[in-house]
């Protein structure tokens, strides 16, 4: 664990941490809501998103992409509630006809596009660049303490660390209103409580942590995280509380032991290249998922 | 060019990809209805993301035998298998579990499609150097599909569609009315298994032109299209196995016009511009048709109160009534009634006077509730009744 480590694989680990966590923390809310999908629908979204973003900017700095993305997202829910109510159609077709259109017009909209000159593409989209966010300006542990050397940091890792933050920051604030209008919409109204409202917050809330995860670790990650280990902890405890902690648990450790699987698992089995760490992040994930469900406590209601 | 297109005339290759996106695009939108029946349209999604760890692992296996890793029935045979280890997790996670269905779709897909992204990357590192293998599942790609490809895309599209008509009546059946279809003698679970594997059979037959990550646009949005259009359900099967092979013949047929049209985007597309056109001008669930209704709603209102008021001698303040009422000659552009006028107003509150004893007679009193304001007395009641009615309320006004 020495120099190398802290260069290499250091910012990426933190950089899939807040990710897993930022999606996480939403993921448990939408979960016993029975929403999950919604995350699906808005990482599928993000695409045309940032194709247009990119088209109309030219660039493919961040704070445009992650407007293009929030707009996309914002559309999307707003297309799929007007279906559902205008037309009487169900939610879920109504999400699969939104999410598969927007992302059929994405892909279009990218193969019309002269994108060769930049890195923008559906592969990145779906599972982003998690390995090439190195810290170049490292050189130990110590750069840990170095204003220059921090200086340096990929842009990512900050920006996923305030996503994470911000999201935290928000659920700990409405904690209240969000546990009363997940469990007891009835009775959260009757309080007077305007559980629309949360609900689109959440929804918004979850927006958020995906548009901000997508570009720094990809959609798959983003799917993942909103349901594998929300889902996992749904089955180790009664207690939302204890859930979030959970889930919270349950996200570092995908994105910790999905990375170093990843970047040197098949290094350990004799192989040379290393595999994508998006993939095994997802796939761990599933992993504590199964478990869980093959032997956590409160596995059945 | 794009005549050309549609009359087949773009050569061999396009000619093979539009035959077999038609047929694909039939047996989508025929499966895809009943699952949307059965309201369980995101499975899907669960099921074609599900697909690519045995694509990728199936490709492993041919390359590791010494052959071509690209062998079509091959690789179609490797995703129907992991597609079905995908649908039992979420068929047993429903069962062994308290996590509801979606949550289940959802771990189902990321986690089967990061694995398949792993496998993806283990491809790319040993075939690294030679012709890339396995990216054009994931979004479809047609460019130099062989003759026999096309054949076996056409051919399991047509057994698909075949199995789909054969099962249509125990598949509607469950579809809508579980307990009774059971009490019928059906086995719902193993017909469920059933509409699975179709659905599976269409993601698998869809690969090569949509690719895994759009083929759940062809199951979901020809069905919610055809809906708009009818009530029968097997007219619903029978529309949206129309619009599933017309977005994939033409979108097969545009995307031929040009290079950078690819063609499963373009046939999702196609099928969502049916969706819109639907959801705008279908009649009656139309949401065009739903605002005609609405607007004439407003102005029978609007027309009925503006009458009572004349009647009344009221003043009519209301911009839409005055309109109304003048629109229909009943007052003049000075707001005094007309003779046609005065007759509808005495008509209406002679209507609603009947209305008024309707509700006392104690032999016409339970259809009150068909008064909505609206609905003329005449056509509730039989002449007869009528008679007695005014038999009944002649003394009081004469009062």
């Amino acid at each position: 664990m020495g120099a190398e480590f802290v260069t290499l694989s250091l910012t990426p680990i933190l950089i899939g941490c807040f990710a897993a966590m930022a999606c996480a923390l939403p993921g448990n809310f939408l979960l016993l809501r029975r929403q999950s999908l919604i995350g699906d629908a808005i990482s599928h979204v993000v695409l045309p998103g940032i194709v247009v973003a990119f088209l109309v900017t030219g660039t493919i700095a961040a704070l445009p992409m992650m407007a293009g993305a929030a707009g996309a997202a914002l559309v999307s829910v707003l297309l799929i509630e007007a279906i559902r109510r205008f037309g009487k159609v169900e939610s879920g077709a109504a999400m699969g006809v939104v999410f598969t259109a927007m992302f059929a017009g994405g892909v279009l909209l990218l193969e019309q596009t002269d994108t060769s000159g930049v890195h923008i593409d559906v592969e990145h989209a779906l599972y982003g660049n998690l390995e090439s966010l190195i810290w170049l300006d490292a050189t130990g542990w110590g750069s840990l303490l170095d204003p220059l050397a921090l200086a340096g940091l990929p842009p990512e890792a900050l920006r996923m660390a305030a996503t994470f933050a911000v999201v935290a920051v928000l659920t700990w604030l409405f904690w209240r209103p969000l546990k009363l209008a997940t469990f007891d919409e009835g009775f959260a109204r009757a309080l007077g409580l305007p559980t629309d409202l949360i609900g689109l917050g959440i929804v918004v809330m979850a927006a958020l942590a995906a548009v901000a995860a997508f570009d720094a670790v990809g959609s798959i990650i983003v799917i993942a995280m909103f349901i594998c280990p929300p889902a996992a902890a749904r089955l180790m405890t009664n207690r939302l509380e204890a859930q979030i902690g959970w889930s919270m648990l349950f996200a570092l450790l995908s994105a910790i032991l999905g990375y170093v699987l990843a970047g040197y698992g098949p290094l350990w089995l004799g192989a040379t290249a290393s595999v994508s760490a998006a993939g095994m992040i997802a796939t761990v994930s599933g992993v504590i998922l199964g478990l869980a469900a093959l032997f956590a406590p409160h596995r059945r209601a | 060019m794009l005549l050309d297109a549609l009359t087949l005339q773009l050569g061999y290759n396009a000619t093979l990809v539009a035959i077999g996106a038609t047929m694909l695009g039939v047996a989508a939108g025929a499966v895809g209805a009943f699952l949307y029946l059965r309201k369980r349209a995101l499975v899907s999604d669960a099921v074609s993301h599900a697909t690519l760890p045995g694509l990728a692992l199936a490709f492993l296996v041919l390359v590791a035998l010494g052959g071509d890793g690209r062998l079509l029935p091959v690789l179609m045979l490797g995703s129907a298998l992991s597609s079905w280890v995908g649908l039992w997790l979420v068929s047993w996670m429903g069962r062994a579990t308290r996590l509801s269905e979606d949550a289940a779709i959802g771990a189902v897909l990321s986690v089967f499609f990061g694995f398949g992204i792993v496998l993806l990357t283990v491809i790319q590192t040993l075939s690294a150097g030679r012709q890339a293998g396995l990216e054009g599942f994931l979004l479809g790609s047609t460019a130099g599909m062989l003759r026999g490809d096309a054949l076996l895309i056409a051919a399991g599209g047509a057994l698909v569609l075949a199995a789909t008509f054969v099962l249509r009546r125990p598949l509607l059946m469950i579809a809508f009315d579980e307990g009774h279809a059971e009490v019928q003698g059906l086995n719902v679970r193993a017909l469920d298994l059933m509409l699975m594997t179709l659905v599976m059979a269409v993601t698998v037959v869809g690969l090569k032109i949509v690719g895994l990550i759009l083929i759940v646009a062809l199951l979901i949005i020809p069905p919610v299209a055809a809906r708009f259009w009818t009530e029968d359900a097997t007219t619903v099967a029978l529309l949206s196995g129309l619009f599933g092979g017309l977005s994939g013949y033409a979108g097969a047929a545009l995307s031929a016009t040009a290079p950078d049209l690819p063609t499963g985007p373009i046939i999702v597309l196609m099928a969502f511009a049916l969706f819109a056109a639907s959801l705008f001008f279908a009649p009656s669930r139309g949401i065009l048709a739903a605002a005609l209704r609405h607007r004439r709603l407003q102005h029978r209102v609007h027309l009925r109160q503006g009458l009572l008021a004349l009647a009344h001698g009221q003043p009519v303040y209301e911009r839409l009534t005055q309109r109304m009422l003048r629109d229909h000659g009943l007052v003049r552009a000075d707001g005094v009634a007309t003779e046609a006028g005065r007759r509808a107003a005495a008509a209406a509150l002679r209507d609603e006077a009947r209305w008024q004893e309707l509700r006392r007679a104690d032999t016409l009193s339970e259809l009150a509730p068909r008064d909505d304001g609206l609905t003329r007395i005449e056509e509730v009641l039989t002449r007869d009744q009528l008679a007695e009615l005014d038999a009944r309320l002649t003394p009081r006004e004469a009062l």
